[in-house]
């Protein structure tokens, strides 16, 4: 069962792309490009369609999905933890 | 999907091109004339009504677009005949003639000195003429190549990047070499991704004319904007889906045009392209927008990726909508024609995606009723540039 996909093995996050995902809860992934396997334990509950880290982000950093920049980290992310509006910022506009 | 000898069933317009509806419209030219021309609509089945509240005192571009939008939507082969009503003579002949140039039957008629209801039984005789001719209109077999496919994708979100719009970009990757007509747009929800779609174009003179749109409607939202559009784009309903920045959301949307086609070519808004190909339009990325644009341009059928479940149509447009979001599949099943959520489950790999919508783009131009269609969606909404005078 796959609980999250990631687009390339160099992006900083995966999307959950099941409902329900709780906290503590382990969960499987699949790296698209590479066709990869990837293991993660949720540090949040996280809904379908949000994203985890899958690398730990500290604040300023740059997060990279489709290994391309989508924003600046402006609060330090864990690895399992949500990733969304409240800890990255687009860089634009 | 082998698209060697594909062919679909379409009608062959007295221009030459293949549209696969057989719409008689009522056309307003302007807010005043809805009245009269949904009355049209009402005394004679079979014809739609196309309302919208501008074209009073436009003027410069903005005016410009008006009437390209108008009479490309008459233009386009997906309709067979057009009923122009306006409450000023002058301009209703102006869109008429405009249209005449495709050979198709059109007929124009002004409110003034006439009112409503002669205006109306006016135009309701020639509607009924144009209905009974229309369905004798016969379809035939046309090679695939007759066929314009547009994109637009909307309520996105990140499964959409990694799902539906892929999925696009498969079919996109087929149908390419085949000669058919391709378009995508939303000029802002490039932002952030503008050098991959920079880096596609087929040559220096494409990639100037795509920078030049791209930096002009930059442009816009720096001189408006009040912020970092944070609510505006990505949308409310991106954000609820997981969407969080611009970037994000631009690149999940450039899925769309696959890995294999270049940028051919740069339109601007509701510009007919002169050749086969992937086009790229500046437009809106508001999707009822972005669809009137591109079904003015001509094309003929639209494939439309949801995530969190946009419902959109078009009058005269098929929008075919494919969603991998399993949720909204299962919440909103009447809008979605296609369910591509097995891709998230790795049930079903993305070459299969793109046959399953090419399978219904082939039933959808064959006659096939979208599920927009069938609900009765036929938004038509005209782009502004400015303030009227």
């Amino acid at each position: 069962m796959i609980h999250f996909v990631v687009h390339d093995e160099h992006d900083s996050v995966g999307v959950v792309v099941v409902e329900g995902v709780k906290a503590g809860q382990k969960l499987s992934g699949w790296i698209m490009d590479q066709d990869k396997s990837i293991e993660v334990t949720a540090k949040s509950d996280i809904p379908i369609g949000h994203k985890l880290a899958i690398k730990p982000l500290a604040k300023d950093a740059t997060v990279i999905k489709y290994g391309v920049d989508i924003g600046r980290v402006v609060a330090p992310i864990a690895v399992g933890e949500h990733t969304h509006v409240h800890n990255l910022k687009t860089k634009r506009w | 999907m082998d698209l060697k000898k594909s062919t679909f069933w379409g009608y062959k317009r007295e221009n030459g091109r293949v549209g696969v509806r057989n719409h008689v419209i009522v056309l307003p030219v302007d807010d005043l004339s809805n009245a009269a021309a949904q009355a049209v609509e009402n005394n004679i089945k079979g014809t739609i009504a196309l309302p919208h509240p501008y074209g009073r005192l436009q003027f410069g571009a903005d005016l410009d677009l008006h009437f390209r939008t108008l009479i490309g939507t008459g233009s386009n082969p997906n309709v067979a005949a057009v009923i122009v009503i306006c409450i000023e003579e002058g301009w209703a002949k102006k869109v008429a003639d405009g249209i005449s140039a495709t050979g198709k039957p059109v007929a124009y008629f002004g409110i003034e000195q006439h009112g409503d209801h002669d205006t109306i039984l006016r135009a309701s005789k020639k509607a009924k003429e144009f209905v009974q001719w229309a369905s004798e209109q016969r379809r035939e077999e046309r090679p695939l190549k007759d066929l314009w496919v547009s994109t637009k994708c909307g309520e996105s979100d990140t499964t959409s990047g990694c799902g539906s719009n892929p999925t696009v970009g498969n079919a996109f990757d087929k149908l390419y070499p085949h000669g058919v007509t391709l378009v995508f747009g939303e000029t802002t929800e490039l932002t952030g991704g503008e050098h991959l779609v920079a880096a596609r174009c087929r040559d220096e003179a494409v990639r100037k004319k795509f920078q030049f749109m791209f930096d002009r409607y930059q442009q816009v939202v720096e001189a408006h904007k009040t912020n970092d559009l944070s609510d505006s784009q990505p949308t409310k309903g991106n954000i609820e889906g997981g969407l969080t920045t611009i970037e994000e959301k631009a690149l999940g949307n450039i899925q769309k045009i696959g890995r294999k086609c270049t940028v051919d070519g740069v339109l601007d808004k509701a510009e007919t392209p002169t050749g086969p190909g992937l086009w790229f339009m500046d437009s809106s990325s508001a999707a009822a927008e972005m669809v009137t644009l591109v079904a003015a341009a001509g094309y003929t059928v639209h494939f439309f990726p949801t995530g969190q479940g946009n419902v959109i149509g078009n009058p005269i447009l098929p929008v075919i909508k494919l969603c991998a979001n399993p949720r909204t599949v299962r919440t909103m099943s009447e809008h979605i024609d296609v369910d591509v959520s097995g891709l998230l489950r790795r049930e079903m790999s993305p070459d299969e995606a793109g046959d399953k919508l090419l399978d219904c783009m082939f039933r959808t131009a064959n006659g096939r009723l979208t599920a927009a269609e069938a609900l009765g969606h036929r938004e038509f909404v005209l782009t502004r540039l400015y303030e009227s005078a």
